[in-house]
This record gives structure tokens, C-alpha cells and sequence, in this order.
């Protein structure tokens, strides 16, 4: 049966493509996205909803539409190796339509490393469809039965007469639709010839050459350049404001509406001036929390009592019978994602039509954030996402969207708005800050007794222990945050595992076990305990160690990403730290794009690196103290060290997501190195901001 | 003033203040160089004048007279990219490859200088361009590489 909103669409698709054949993914089962923290709050699918759709054209140019948007993560080259393994097809004919939404269906965002198993699953299917599709109709046109046809390089093929016909004459004058929903038979991994194989990013060449339109480069007709008033700071309200010697500048449209003032001009070194000459002043908020007391803070500021989790046995009466007990409260600081391209939009109003360019990882929650700003029907926005200068979970949010729409309606002419870094670090959202406590007993023989995990705000993901234990409580009690907050790669499970595997080290040196037996003793996980075998086996785990060098392991499991994480540090005389070598094994099933896999592992560690070490938010007084690259510090080539990845191919299970779990190992990792080298147990992040112990 | 851009002299309005990467972007559409924080910290801004790689975020026009500027944008010649971009492609260096002009400006000045670096010396060349998706062992490789070609 079809629900409304797929004859909507369906209609809208026929309209786009003209004719050939379309198969469309339909999606039973709804999702919970409930463990995303967005900061709009969740965003709500609505049910029977068409998840993807492709399109094979008369020229036999295969469309694939989804609402998913490349981001870096290399998707476009992904999701098009599935498509075209499953197709039998060039690589070269299949085209991503991507984060467009007067093009694409539905998506709830690209976010959670979900793209590859649902999206990449729900496009297999997809495209198991088609190919049985144009197999019916080959024989249908040759007068023949299915049995003997299969297909290859873009054809049907005949296994007798090796008559051949293409994909695009077969839907030539066709106009077909198909949806499909489930238990389609698709190609099993270890059959894999296009999909499991290293295949370069598609558009490669227009990046490296510069010619990539991201949003902050588009240039349309008539187009003006805007620039927002900010406050000095968080919770300021405006007193009085004269916007006179603004007005006066030629060329130039002030815009009030309320606190919101904004400047457009033909240019933007006009649209600056025009900015610096608006007088406003500003009634301040001077007692808010800053760097200096925001533990102490989060966790006599809690907004529920009873916060959500997990409770199994008696954690006191396991307390009491452990031979060795050990509490320690780690601490999280609140850092920000930098993505390179900051936030920017490009927007313009036709007939009482919406249309913004913007880099955004949830394009239809952009679009209803417009619809409430502008009290306008969901179909009268348009909201494309042009491939992006990266986000990490930082880019979920439509601000500059909404800026750059009010100063266009105002204008009467396309705005484009850049955001500047400083605007970026202050007027967009953090990785959340959190107090994490954990008490924990083990005995002799390595047995856990007791787990008491209490996590207050920075989030639930990745706190539930992954290893046996009878007794357990585990909390998440979320606070008031004086920094606004929301999703980061991987989210909360950064500084959940970094408490717990520092934990589970402190808990081995405790009673004089080797941290890796500790660790495979407690899991019952097989895909776990094979990476952190693997891990070891590459770092060497059981090879001596110079004098001052220690080493270090951690591992984890999330969103179906397996990691185990070993390191090697030196700590000098003069306690100074140098992070020598870092391992990390990762499994998720069967692998798509070897290379692309490898990289994305390979920049989570080294994004995990930054907030391990130095990647700290400074601020006081409502004010970001470090809002600029000279003075908040990232990664940088001089700070990586030595670094193997050691992919784990499963062709045997589901292929699962490799965005965020890359990241969770790398700080636990160091720490229980620095541990193991120096003696000392450092519990907060990041840990050496100046890179030593002192 | 006049600027001379990848072998182009173009004739400028802009105030001698602003910046060569207002300029380049805005008046005129190269839009190749990057704005990524604009204190000269980041890289993604980086072009080369008289093949010194510099931050063109920080770097008024009014410094430019007689130099010669050039762009990711003139880094190709006649349809063929430079040995730096096809090392880039073959190594399948980036992510979101916001950071690509910026990394394969300063990787064409440091091998111009310095044929066949060590990883400590490119790191040491490298360390102003930010790759915040941490892709630098593999642009690593692909300097590497391109020291190696252009050989």
C-alpha cells in the first residue's frame, strides 16, 4: 500500500526524471535516534518513509538520490561502489544526488556512523532490485526467461546467444516504478569485485585543483555579502544601538528585527565597515560559570535527580567483597569541532520560494528550522548541501542558514554569509564538558565485583561497561551547561571510555595483572577480544621497554565499530611527554573501501589526539577566551606520531559505520602509557596541555 | 594597484589594507585559496608569492606590488596538473579536502626548495597547514611521492 507522502514524492520524481526505470527503498522499520544529542532536540521521522531512490536513465546514467551529504567521509565514493557492485555497473555511470531537498527523500541527517549500514544497506537493496528489474525486462523484450540472463558492465547479459543489451536502452521509453522493501537478495561480500575494493574519492581531481564550490566559495547573480552584529558576550542584552552611520554607507542595508541586526552589502569588505560603524551597547552578564570552577559546577548544578541508566545487582555488597578497590572522578573539557570551512550560507528568495546553499549535516532539519523562522510551509524551502569542508557532528545546526535568509527577505537579493573563526568558536556548539565518577572492586583473580559508573552531563553514549560484572550501576545525570552543546564525533563516548578503560587499568595494576589479560579475562565480546589480540600482536605488547617509555591499551565497541588502541610514550627526566607510537586494530564488519577506511581511522586518531592532550575551551565571564586558531591548538603534522592501523575484513557480517569509534581509544591508550611509564594517573582531559606532568 | 595573479595582471579597486585573500576571492573569484581562520594559523589561505608560500589571509595587497602571485588555480599548466596534485591524487590523500590548495601550495614551495625532503623536515615545512580531518601521514606519503616523480 502507498502512504501519501510517497505518492508526493513519487509524483515530485517523475516530474524530475522524465521516464526509465526507478526503484524506490521504502523503509519498515523506524530507527530510534534517541541516543543523539541534537541541539534542536531529536528530530522526528515520519513514518513510511521513502529512504532512497535510484534512477536509471534512458542513457543509461544511473541516479542515486539520498538525503545523506559528503562531508569528508568519502560517502559519495561508498555509497556509489555499493550501488554499482550490486548493478553490475561502471563506477563512472553512477551519480550521488545528494542533501538536496527538493531532489532527495527524507533523511534524518548524516550523523551516528549510520550511512553505511542503513544507507548503504537500504541502497543495495535498492539496487538488487533494479538489476533484477532490467533482468525481467531484458527478457521480456528477447522473449525469453530469467534463468539464463545475469548482468554485467552496465548489460544484460544472454548466457547462450551472448546477446547483450544496455541498461539505458532497455528503460528507453519506460517510465517504471518500483519500491521494494525487504529480503531482496544482494551480492554476498565475499563475492565483492567493485564494493570491498580501494576505489579513489570520486571528484578527486576538482579538490585538489580548487575548483570545488563549497558553499563559502558559491557566487550567484545580484548576490549581496552579510555580516550579524554579535553580542560581547553570552546572555548580553542590548541596550541601545545606533545604526545611523551604517545606513548611511552607500550600497549598504541594515536589517533590525528585535536583538538580531545584520548588515548587507555589495561586497564583503563594505559589508565589515558597515558592521564596525554600528554603536551598540550592551548590558553584560558577568557572573557565569568559567574553565576555572565548571566541574564543581556540572555537578552541584544537576537538572534531574535520578538521571537514566543501568542498575544490576548490589554495587555496595560487591564493593565489600572485592580484594581491591579503587574510586578516581574523571573530568572532560568542553572542546569544539573547528571544522576548516566554517559555517556559511548562501541564501535567496523567489515567488515567495526559499532557497539556501549551506553546509549542513541535516539539511530537512535545516529546512524546519527555516519553516519556523519563516513561518513557511516545509515546500517552499530548498536547502542543498553542497559537499562540505567537514563538520564532525559540529555542523547539525542551521544558524547560518537563518542568517543569511532574514538578510536576503530584507534585502530583496541573494546573501551569502561566511562565518569568521572567532564567530565559529563562539556562536556554534561544543562537545559537552563532564564530571565522570567511577568506583569500582576486583578481585584477586581478576573477577569484578562491583562497577558504580556516574556520569553528569556530557552524555550516555559508550557508558555502559562492555565487560562482565554482576553488580553494576551506571548513570548519566545531565546539568545546566553555561556552553551551548550538542553532538560531537562519537559524542559522549570519548570521555566515557577514557574513564572506563583508565579505570580498568588502575583496577589490573591493582592487583598486579597484565592489563590486556585483565581485559580479555572480563569479555565475553569475540569481535572485542580480536581486536585488542590484534592490536597487541602488531604493537607488540609483550616486547621489553626502554627505561622511561610505557605502554598503554585500550578498546571499545560502538555503532558497531570494534577498536582496541595500544601506545607507546616516553616520559623524560624532566616529566616531559612525547607520544612515540599508536597501533589501533578496528573491525566493522565487511570492509567497503579499504583505503578510504584506513584514512578515516587514521584522522579519527589524530583528531582523538587533540582532545586527549591539548584541545581545551577556555572561558569566563560569557566569553570564549581561545576563539581563534593562534590560540586554541589542534593537531598538527609535527604532533603525530609513528601510527598503524590494522584493518580487521569480516566479509562475514554487516557492514557497520567507521566515522566515530576510531576516535574513543586514543586518549585511555596514552593515558594508561603515561601511566605505565611515569606512575601517574591522569584523569582529565585533555591531559598535557603544555606536554608535561608538571 | 595592479596585482599580477598566476601570470595575469589584473587591475585592483580594493583598499590597500585588505587582505590578498579578500581580493583573490572576492574581486576576483578565485576562490581556490581558502578562509580558514584569518590570522595566518591555519594554512588554508596559503599561496605562493614569488613561490615563498605565504598566508594570503594576513598579507595586505598594498605588499604586492611587482610580486607574482600564483594560486591553487594556476598551478596547472596547459590541462596538466603539477607532479604535487597528481601525488595528492594518487596517494587519495584528503577527506574534506578543504585543506588541499592550502597543503599542495606549501608542499610544491617546500620541494622547490627541497627536492627530496625527510618526513622530519616536511613536518617541520608542513606544520603551518592544518588538516583538521588528520590526514597528514598521508599527505606525508604523497610529498613523499611527488619528490620522488619529480625527480
Amino acid at each position: 500500500m502507498e502512504n501519501p507522502s510517497f505518492i508526493l514524492t513519487r509524483r515530485k520524481f517523475l516530474k524530475l526524471t522524465g521516464g526509465g526505470l526507478v526503484v524506490a527503498f521504502v523503509l519498515k522499520d523506524l530507527l530510534s535516534f534517541a541516543d543523539e544529542t541534537l541541539p534542536s532536540g531529536p528530530a522526528a521521522i515520519p513514518t513510511g518513509e521513502v529512504g532512497a531512490w535510484i534512477h536509471i536513465g534512458e542513457d543509461g546514467l544511473i541516479s542515486v538520490y539520498t538525503g545523506k551529504v559528503e562531508f569528508g567521509q568519502n560517502i559519495r565514493t561508498s555509497l556509489s561502489q555499493i550501488v554499482a557492485e550490486e548493478l553490475k555497473a561502471p563506477l563512472s555511470s553512477i551519480k550521488m544526488v545528494m542533501g538536496d531537498t527538493d531532489l532527495v527523500p527524507y533523511d534524518a541527517g548524516t550523523f551516528g556512523s549510520r550511512t553505511t549500514p542503513q544507507m548503504g544497506t537500504q541502497l543495495r537493496k535498492a539496487a538488487a532490485t533494479a538489476r533484477q528489474a532490467l533482468i525481467e525486462m531484458a527478457a521480456k523484450s528477447w522473449n525469453t526467461t530469467t534463468a539464463c540472463l545475469s548482468v554485467e558492465n552496465g548489460m544484460v547479459v544472454h548466457c547462450e546467444t551472448h546477446q547483450t543489451i544496455g541498461y539505458g536502452a532497455l528503460t528507453k521509453g519506460q517510465q517504471i516504478l518500483r519500491t521494494i522493501s525487504d529480503n531482496v537478495p544482494v551480492i554476498p561480500a565475499k563475492d565483492w569485485k567493485v564494493a570491498g575494493k580501494t576505489a579513489p574519492k570520486v571528484d578527486g581531481r576538482s579538490f585538489i585543483t580548487g575548483k570545488h564550490a563549497y558553499v563559502s566559495d558559491m557566487k550567484v547573480p545580484d548576490m549581496l555579502y552579510g555580516k550579524v552584529l554579535r553580542a560581547p558576550s553570552y546572555n548580553a542584552k542590548l541596550v541601545a544601538v545606533d545604526l545611523a552611520k551604517a545606513k548611511g554607507m552607500s550600497g549598504v542595508t541594515v536589517v533590525r528585527d528585535e536583538d538580531f541586526i545584520g548588515v548587507v552589502a555589495p561586497d564583503v569588505v563594505t559589508a565589515g565597515k558597515a558592521l564596525q560603524l554600528i554603536d551598540a551597547q550592551w548590558q553584560e552578564e558577568k557572573d557565569q560559570p568559567a574553565t576555572a570552577d565548571i566541574f564543581d559546577y556540572l555537578v552541584k548544578n544537576t537538572t534531574r535527580e535520578e538521571g537514566a541508566g543501568d542498575k544490576n545487582g548490589d554495587v555496595e555488597a560487591g564493593l565489600a567483597g572485592a580484594d581491591f578497590r579503587h574510586s578516581q572522578t574523571y573530568h572532560v573539557n568542553y572542546i569544539a569541532h573547528v571544522p576548516l570551512e566554517t559555517r556559511a550560507a548562501l541564501a535567496g528568495w523567489s515567488d515567495g520560494k526559499l532557497t539556501v546553499w549551506t553546509g549542513t549535516q541535516r539539511p530537512f532539519g535545516v529546512q524546519e528550522e527555516l519553516a519556523r523562522v519563516f513561518k513557511l510551509n516545509k515546500e517552499k524551502i530548498r536547502v542543498i548541501v553542497p559537499d562540505t569542508g567537514s563538520g564532525y557532528g559540529g555542523k547539525h545546526s542551521g544558524e547560518a542558514a537563518i542568517e543569511a535568509a532574514r538578510l536576503a527577505k530584507a534585502a530583496g537579493k541573494p546573501v551569502k554569509i561566511v562565518w569568521t573563526r572567532e564567530e565559529e568558536f563562539t556562536w556554534a556548539y561544543f562537545r559537552p564538558a563532564g564530571v565522570i565518577e567511577v568506583a569500582a572492586g576486583v578481585k584477586k583473580d581478576g573477577t569484578i565485583t562491583s562497577w558504580k559508573f556516574t556520569n553528569y552531563n556530557s552524555g550516555s553514549p559508550g557508558m555502559d561497561t562492555q565487560y562482565k560484572t554482576v553488580n553494576k550501576q551506571v548513570t548519566h545525570i545531565p546539568s545546566k551547561t553555561p556552553l551551548r552543546q550538542g553532538s560531537y564525533r562519537a559524542l559522549a563516548a570519548t570521555g566515557n571510555v577514557f574513564a572506563r578503560e583508565s579505570h580498568m587499568t588502575d583496577l589490573a595494576r591493582g592487583i598486579k595483572m597484565d592489563s590486556l589479560a585483565f581485559r580479555l579475562k572480563n569479555l565475553e565480546d569475540d569481535r572485542f577480544k580480536a581486536v585488542l589480540q590484534a592490536a597487541a600482536r602488531a604493537f607488540g605488547w609483550d616486547k621489553p621497554k626502554a627505561p622511561g617509555h610505557g605502554y598503554g591499551i585500550a578498546g571499545a565497541f560502538e555503532k558497531g565499530g570494534h577498536i582496541a588502541t595500544c601506545a607507546e610514550v616516553l616520559v623524560n627526566e624532566d616529566k616531559e611527554v612525547k607520544i612515540l607510537r599508536i597501533t589501533q586494530a578496528f573491525e566493522c564488519g565487511a570492509i567497503v573501501n579499504p583505503h578510504h577506511l584506513e584514512n578515516q581511522i587514521m584522522g579519527a586518531i589524530i583528531q582523538g589526539l587533540g582532545g586527549a592532550l591539548f584541545e581545551k575551551i577556555d572561558f569566563a565571564a560569557g566569553k570564549i577566551l581561545n576563539a581563534s586558531l593562534a590560540a586554541y591548538r589542534v593537531p598538527r603534522f609535527g604532533d603525530v606520531p609513528k601510527i598503524e592501523v590494522v584493518l580487521i575484513d569480516r566479509k562475514d557480517l554487516p557492514s557497520a559505520g567507521a566515522g566515530e569509534a576510531g576516535i574513543v581509544g586514543v586518549a585511555p591508550a596514552v593515558r594508561n602509557a603515561i601511566l605505565d611509564a611515569s606512575g601517574t594517573g591522569i584523569a582529565t582531559l585533555p591531559m598535557i596541555p603544555n606536554g608535561t606532568l608538571r | 594597484m595592479v596585482l599580477s595573479v598566476n601570470g595575469i595582471k589584473h587591475e585592483v579597486s580594493a583598499d590597500p589594507d585588505v587582505a590578498l585573500l579578500t581580493v583573490l576571492r572576492n574581486d576576483l573569484d578565485l576562490t581556490g585559496s581558502k578562509y580558514g581562520c584569518g590570522v595566518g594559523a591555519c594554512g588554508a589561505c596559503t599561496v605562493l608569492i614569488n613561490g615563498n608560500p605565504t598566508r594570503s589571509c594576513i598579507t595586505r595587497i598594498d605588499s604586492l606590488a611587482g610580486k607574482e602571485i600564483t594560486t591553487i588555480e594556476g598551478l596547472e599548466k596547459n590541462g596538466r596538473l603539477h607532479p604535487v596534485q597528481e601525488a595528492f591524487l594518487t596517494i587519495d590523500a584528503f577527506q574534506c579536502s578543504y585543506c588541499a590548495p592550502g597543503m599542495v601550495l606549501s608542499a610544491a614551495a617546500l620541494l622547490n626548495t627541497n627536492p627530496s625532503p625527510s618526513e622530519d623536515a616536511i613536518a617541520k615545512a608542513m606544520n603551518g597547514n592544518v588538516c583538521r580531518c588528520g590526514t597528514y601521514p598521508y599527505i606525508v606519503k604523497a610529498i613523499k611521492l611527488a619528490s620522488k616523480s619529480s625527480k
